[in-house]
């Protein structure tokens, strides 16, 4: 018997451009055969895979293996085909050529929460969305209580999820993909959601999984996590594998490469400036932890100016999990020659509720607009944190205190309120 | 021991899974499907539970809705237009045909809307697709089922005693359910791809309805021409119906065996199609 549990062959995944993004409707296609009768016909045909340019392959010609109880991180930039990679082993799509060859049960958490139903309770949708991970009643009946105790909401088990915070949904959401005890386990992205100490529980709970023999594949862009977790890496790029070895060589080497090109996609490419890394300044990471040291935070963003900008825009966004834009600010009369140079911002106090956070910058300079997710993302971590169920709601963090006094300070108030009965008149 | 010794049985021989790109038509792989009937199930108690939450009168829309179109037909249809109706009181002849044609419609829209629905979860998750539109199929039983009862009530009301006929009743149950299977696996993988579907249900379903002997019996439908009227599928389960459950009229033989061949046909077809867009579904939808 091998141990060989992946065996992935010459893999290629092609979508019609667009294809992901909006469904068709009849009228695009009767469109699409009048302007060009063939091209109906000839977009079924898997031949002409290169220079077609209404197709792009997500993923090409990749091939690897997999061998019994390897924790194996793949990293890449977004887009660069590891989603689609995971989501054809987990068989949510076909590949277009290529195959696999998986041994034994697989588990996908490819999203926190699938198949949850706001107006179910709880318990109703552990056995629900356990149900759709592949999980049997008999095996969720056996798991249950341990799965509750894990996501720490046994006062709310009976409650609909649509009153639950983000982070209680997100922590049951979790807890039953952890416990469906798959040989292996594909992990997209999902532990850069939550609080910080329910990631290290999340952390800890695959570890605990790995070390039980099985076998993980896990996308994340926080390398701290890779470095944790995997023994080796898959570096995808383009569609392709760029490298594949032991994890720390890679996460450094991508690192490097992140940081001397910046995270920029083709069309920001063009543009007259690039940016790169980011750190908070008294940490030097990417974290920012609300319980230590003075209130002043310094953000220090690098960047590389390409041709010289004139009376440019400086514009800035601060977005939460949820894409709010939680703050933004926009500095005029950008005057910026070539070469490197550093953004260092500097706020009074950042009073945000601990979560992740993405910094986006655009630039302008005449005409054109460049625009910037910054990596890594923001993380606010406090262990102090109040919010241990997630129930808080809100962006601000502000400094608070609540007294409370004995005795009516204002009978009027009170009985406008209805807490006394009013006084005279018709009583 | 003997734990271990089945764990380790177990870990022998690992199923071996091949993904490569979809083939063939009907390579549906029936065991899989068998295996998902726990899924099935939940799939169907989350639509029954979720179906009535926050409205006011709850499940009692599963009555109102085939008993208020009653009162409407037997008005109109019976008492103003004299509709013929096999000797029956209007309210049971309507009645009757109204308990599975409601069922019809209501499963052809679920299932319909119900893949791209659970676009969330067909994304994410690999389960056979089937089970969604079979899901949507059955939870409408429910409803069947009170309206069900409501009938029974009726036919108390008027003293109206089914005959031996009403043996053959659960066949023509299955058969409607068969009818909105076929039609649903269609129109839920068409709607997955073309959204203009779901304009196109209010009409079908309007269509259809006067093309069934819903308002009016099929013996209105010449001799020689009741063949061709059994293509419609829900001809033959509709008569079948009204004559299983109140034993008056005949029954429907050539409308029933034309309609019998017509939703084998449609499940087929219904089946091969489903599975053949199940593939591309999830870069589509």
């Amino acid at each position: 018997m091998s141990d060989i549990v992946i065996h992935v062959e010459n893999l290629g995944k092609r979508y019609r451009i667009g294809e992901r993004e909006r469904y068709l409707a009849l009228r695009d296609i009767l469109a699409r055969a009048a302007s060009a009768p063939a091209r109906l016909f000839r977009a079924r045909k898997p031949s002409s895979p290169n220079g077609d340019p209404t197709h792009i392959w997500a993923l090409q010609d990749v091939s690897f293996e997999v061998r019994q109880g390897e924790v194996v991180g793949i990293i890449g930039r977004n887009g660069a085909g590891k989603t689609t990679l995971l989501k054809i082993l987990a068989r949510v799509t076909y590949p277009t050529k290529g195959f696999a060859e998986v041994r034994g049960r697989l588990g996908s958490l490819l999203e926190v929460g699938t198949g949850f139903h706001p107006e179910l309770t709880g318990r109703e949708n552990v056995f629900l969305s356990g149900a759709i991970l592949g999980m049997s009643k008999a095996e969720i009946l056996r798991k249950f209580d341990e799965i509750v105790a894990f996501a720490e909401v046994e006062k709310f088990i009976d409650t609909p999820v649509k009153h639950y915070s983000v982070g209680m949904r997100m922590r049951l959401a979790f807890a039953v993909a952890a416990h469906l005890e798959p040989e292996i386990l594909l992990v997209d992205e999902v532990l850069s959601v939550g609080d910080l100490e329910f990631q290290k529980k999340c952390l800890g709970k695959m570890g605990k999984v790995a070390e039980g023999g099985r076998t993980i594949l896990f996308v994340s862009h926080q390398m701290n996590q890779i470095r944790r977790l995997c023994k080796r890496a898959l570096w995808i790029d383009a569609g392709g594998i760029r490298a594949d070895g032991p994890a720390k060589l890679l996460v450094n080497q991508y690192e490097a490469a992140s940081l001397a090109q910046g995270e920029v996609s083709a069309a920001q490419a063009r543009g007259s400036i690039t940016f790169g890394r980011w750190q908070v300044e008294a940490s030097g990471t990417n974290v920012l932890d609300l319980d230590q040291g003075p209130d002043g935070v310094v953000i220090r963003i690098q960047a590389r100016v390409i041709e010289p900008i004139r009376k440019g825009k400086y514009f800035i966004h601060l977005k939460d999990a949820n894409n709010n834009i939680v703050w933004s600010h926009l500095h005029y009369d950008l005057k910026l020659d070539p070469g490197p140079v550093t953004f260092v911002q500097e706020f009074a106090s950042l009073p945000l509720v601990p979560g992740v956070y993405t910094w986006e910058v655009r630039v302008n300079n005449g005409h054109i607009w460049s625009e910037f997710m910054l990596a890594p993302e923001f993380s606010i971590v406090s262990r102090t944190d109040s919010n241990v169920y997630g129930h808080l709601k809100g962006f601000l963090n502000l400094p608070f205190k609540l007294r409370l006094q004995a005795g009516s300070a204002d009978e009027d108030l009170q009985r406008m309120t209805g807490l006394i009965p009013p006084r005279g008149r018709n009583a | 021991m003997t734990n271990a010794l089945a764990e380790q049985a177990v870990q022998v021989e690992p199923p071996v899974l091949r993904i490569a790109p979809p083939h063939g038509w009907l390579d549906i792989d029936f065991k899989e499907l068998w295996a998902a009937r726990e899924l099935l199930y939940f799939f169907v108690w989350r639509d029954i539970k979720v179906r009535y939450k926050q409205t006011a009168i709850g499940a009692a829309w599963a009555v109102i809705q085939p008993f208020m179109t009653m009162v409407v037909f037997s008005l109109f249809f019976g008492k103003l237009a004299k509709m013929p109706s096999h000797g029956l009181p209007y309210p049971i002849f309507y009645y009757s045909a109204l308990l599975p044609w409601m069922y019809f419609a209501g499963a052809l829209q679920n299932a319909t809307a119900v893949v791209v629905e659970q676009q969330q979860v067909i994304t994410k998750v690999y389960f056979p697709r089937l089970v969604l539109p079979l899901s949507a199929v059955v939870s409408g039983l429910l409803d069947f089922g009170i309206s069900f009862v409501v009938f029974l009530g009726m036919m108390a009301y008027y003293r109206i005693m089914p005959g031996l006929a009403i043996l053959l009743f659960p066949c023509f149950l299955l058969l409607a359910v068969a009818t909105a299977l076929g039609v649903g696996l269609w129109l839920s993988a068409l709607n997955a791809i073309y959204r203009d579907v779901r304009y196109v249900i209010p009409f079908l379903v309007q269509f259809w309805l006067f093309a069934s002997p819903v308002a009016y019996p099929s013996s209105l439908v010449p001799e020689r021409w009741r063949w061709l009227y059994g293509l419609n599928p829900m001809a033959g389960v509709i008569e079948g119906f009204r004559w299983a459950l109140t034993g008056h009229g005949q029954p429907p033989n050539i409308l029933l065996a034309v309609s019998t061949a017509m939703v084998l046909l449609l499940v087929g077809g219904g089946l091969a199609y489903f599975h053949k867009m199940e593939g591309t579904i999830a870069d589509v939808v």
